[in-house]
């Protein structure tokens, strides 16, 4: 109990990935869709950092570096195209992007 | 002891400030539980040894992208309250848990097996700064510097989308029809 391992970080890992699961299947605003994206790519670096330090490897703290650029591009170009979107449409629900329905 | 509590604490606040992230209905609330959060998680890096990564986690996550996220919502209309989807929450739950279990059994597949060995092992005797340098600029350097251009094209994507009149460029214009351009931008701020 008192001695923390490897399985508590796993374990603390996976309850933040469902919370940002869970934000993703409920959200409709785009917004807060990328908020619960950023909670994913966030649980994912905690298990990276936990393997690479339980198993004195220094290659999980190199792809949490690397999760990390790729959260800031992501962030950089989505709302980028969150304020074209914003600016032709005047909202941001996904239950309006629907013009491919058939 | 002093690991165990403050693992336990900083577990706790984490999954409390997602929570509130995901289920609020309040987008500024949202935001700042984020931002919250961000800083809880890189405790998690500090108790593990990793002081970089917790630096880079505290500068990158809120500072950068808490910011761009601020100013994002600026454009938006946020004082409304948000609306969700409500669809049979018992579903959306079993799925995300299974979902993330299936995530944690792929990566520990292999270490239960046990057949990981470590390919960059911790350096003796120098910071975590200092191995990170190491192994970064010899084993991933390619990697690093892919990420750097990618970096660069997110930055000019993000420029092209966000700014006014993107489509135009002053270099493949002629003249005139950038003294045309300037003197419709004068009517139009007398007017």
């Amino acid at each position: 109990m008192m001695e923390i391992g490897l399985n508590h970080y796993l374990v603390l890992s996976t309850i933040l990935f469902s919370i940002g699961l869970i934000g993703v299947m409920r959200r409709k605003n785009l917004l807060m869709l990328f908020f619960a994206t950023e909670i994913l790519l966030n649980s994912v670096n905690i298990g990276f950092a936990a393997i690479s330090h339980y198993y004195g490897d220094l290659t999980g703290q190199m792809f949490a570096f690397f999760v990390i650029a790729i959260a800031a591009s992501e962030v950089a170009v989505g709302l980028g195209l969150l304020i074209v979107w914003h600016k032709r449409h005047n909202n941001i629900d996904l239950d309006n992007m629907s013009t491919m329905k058939g | 002891m002093f690991e165990a509590i403050s693992f336990y604490l900083f577990a706790f606040l984490t999954i409390a400030m997602f929570f509130i992230t995901v289920t609020t209905s309040q987008a500024l609330y949202a935001l700042t539980a984020l931002a919250a959060g961000m800083i809880f998680i890189s405790a998690f890096f500090f108790i593990l040894g990793a002081d970089f990564l917790g630096a880079v986690q505290i500068v990158v996550y809120s500072g950068a992208v808490m910011a761009l996220y601020a100013f994002g919502m600026m454009f938006f209309d946020t004082t409304r309250d948000l609306k969700e989807k409500h669809g049979n929450s018992l579903i959306i739950s079993g799925l995300s848990i299974l979902v993330a279990i299936l995530v944690v059994v792929i990566f520990a597949a292999p270490m239960v097996s046990s057949n990981i060995e470590a390919l960059y092992p911790v350096v003796e005797g120098a910071g975590n700064t200092q191995q990170v340098g190491l192994v970064l600029f010899t084993k991933y350097l390619i990697p690093f510097e892919v990420a750097a251009v990618m970096l660069l094209v997110a930055m000019i994507s993000g420029i092209v989308l966000a700014g006014k009149k993107m489509d135009l460029s002053l270099t493949m214009m002629s003249d005139a029809e950038i003294k045309d351009m300037k003197i419709e931008k004068n009517k139009k701020v007398l007017s």
